[in-house]
């Protein structure tokens, strides 16, 4: 008994050579994080696009998707992943569910704010050149919109990977296995606590880079502007 | 369909209701908002001044959106079990009610000072220059001028900040024995199959407490915000952004 006590208040916090020994283990739970992103953020981008049409179509009901996105945002984590196992079950399908969640009030949001900030005097001029309404969404609206759309993909991407960690609880693995399991060994194991939050943490700003990357070589016009 | 009879069953126990019981849903939601209030005062606290006089004073722009960057990516499970292994450790603040409350602050920090600052920093420059040669002193200028018209982004601000609180407070129920209502969802998720009556009920009972939490804060920013500056619905998308799901 003392000895645990003793053991376990003179462990270090982080213990390289577990991380050397579990590297393959680790790299897989943090591909699976990824996964889980990358499918969350994905499907939430397509039905949030859908979404923002619907509502920059037919203008009465933006509030009423804005008011649905944002119940479901409210909703906390823990609770949608319990309201959703009766109809799901136990599986992946339940934390992408509830991820998904998460990324439609952001990203409609900002769909819409990205194309009602496109000028008035560009679409005149898009207009006057010929376009048609579709061509003129695909080729002006939405280029221009890119990078208020971006920086929604960012928040919802950050968002979701700091979600992730939660889906542990229902055993579906990612980063916050190691934390739950770190946390549940007895007498906890600090290393897997601190690799799996840290690595969240890295995983979140390597997307939002990547992501930032993405709307600077989407958008080359951007940078020519002077700063404001 | 047998599982939402349970559900409604297990509700309508009386003794589910009973004001002394420690297992009881009056408990433990007195538990869930006494460590959120805490928690989200103290952020309050922490995180306001600095970022009035940062804003007020132009300074440290760069770093106060590298905060609230780094703050959304830190996940708040994580968070929790950190705080609770450095309180093992040391043993200041005991294992259960402080770490998660400490966590949870540290959560909460982020958007309720970005908030700040962005509403402080958005206040038309005119208007304050205008005060200025009024004759205000620079306390004057931000108590009189900079705060009344910062406050519907400020709040805005602790809303959401204290909405992630709640959603987190029962993450915490994982870790502590502090975690409100979220108990019931994770003790069902531990018993498995046969108590899933049990984390249904917990996870509508907590999905009512943060809906209503919502609807009372916004009913708190009507008393609060002047009417001046009410509906000023443009700084408040602002404010929106920098909010994150607990």
């Amino acid at each position: 008994m003392s000895t645990a006590v003793v053991a376990q208040a003179t462990r270090p916090l982080l213990e390289w050579d577990w991380v050397v020994r579990n590297a393959d283990w680790i790299w897989a739970q943090t591909l699976q994080h990824l996964y889980f992103t990358v499918v969350a953020v994905g499907f939430g981008l397509l039905i949030s696009l859908g979404l923002a049409l619907v509502a920059l179509g037919y203008r009465r009901t933006l509030a009423p998707i804005l008011a649905f996105g944002g119940v479901l945002y409210t909703i906390p984590s823990l609770a949608l992943f319990a309201l959703l196992v009766p109809f799901t079950g136990i599986g992946d399908q339940v934390a992408i569910i509830a991820l998904i969640t998460y990324t439609i009030l952001i990203l409609v949001r900002n769909i819409v704010a990205g194309i009602e900030g496109v000028p008035a005097e560009v679409l005149e001029a898009a207009d006057g050149m010929g376009y048609r309404r579709g061509r003129r969404f695909l080729e002006i609206e939405l280029p221009l919109a890119l990078p208020v759309i971006v920086a929604g993909l960012r928040i919802a991407s950050v968002t979701v990977i700091g979600l992730v960690t939660v889906t542990a609880l229902l055993g579906r693995g990612g980063l916050g296995a190691f934390i739950l399991r770190g946390f549940r060994t007895l007498p906890p194991f600090p290393s897997m606590i601190v690799v799996g939050t840290l690595l969240s943490v890295v995983l979140a700003i390597v997307i939002d880079v990547l992501l930032l990357g993405v709307e600077r070589a989407l958008t080359p016009w951007a940078r020519r502007r002077l700063p404001a | 369909m047998e599982l939402f009879g349970d559900t409604a069953a297990w509700l309508a126990e009386p003794v589910r209701w009973s004001l002394t019981d420690p297992a009881g849903v009056p408990f433990r939601t007195m538990q869930h908002l006494w460590v959120s209030l805490v928690a989200i005062l103290l952020a309050v606290g922490l995180a306001i001044p600095p970022a009035l006089f940062l804003a007020h004073h132009r300074r440290a722009e760069a770093a106060a959106s590298a905060v609230v960057n780094l703050g959304r990516a830190i996940p708040s499970f994580g968070l929790i079990v950190l705080f609770w292994l450095l309180a093992t450790r040391t043993g200041w603040v005991g294992t259960q009610f402080w770490p998660l409350v400490l966590a949870l602050t540290a959560l909460a920090m982020p958007p309720v000072f970005t908030n700040t600052y962005t509403a402080v920093r958005g206040v038309d420059a005119a208007t304050v220059e205008a005060a200025r040669g009024m004759g205000y002193t620079e306390g004057q200028v931000l108590r009189q001028i900079e705060l009344p018209l910062a406050s519907p982004v400020m709040l805005a601000g602790v809303r959401i900040a204290f909405l992630q609180v709640i959603a987190t407070t029962a993450i915490g129920a994982i870790v502590t024995n502090g975690g409100g209502l979220g108990r019931y969802v994770v003790d069902g998720f531990a018993r498995g199959a046969g108590a899933r009556h049990i984390v249904l009920a917990g996870a509508l009972l907590l999905a009512a407490l943060t809906l209503l939490a919502d609807v009372a804060f916004t009913r708190l920013e009507r008393l609060l915000v002047p009417s001046g500056v009410r509906d000023d619905t443009a700084l408040a998308d602002v404010a929106n952004r920098a909010g994150a799901a607990g």
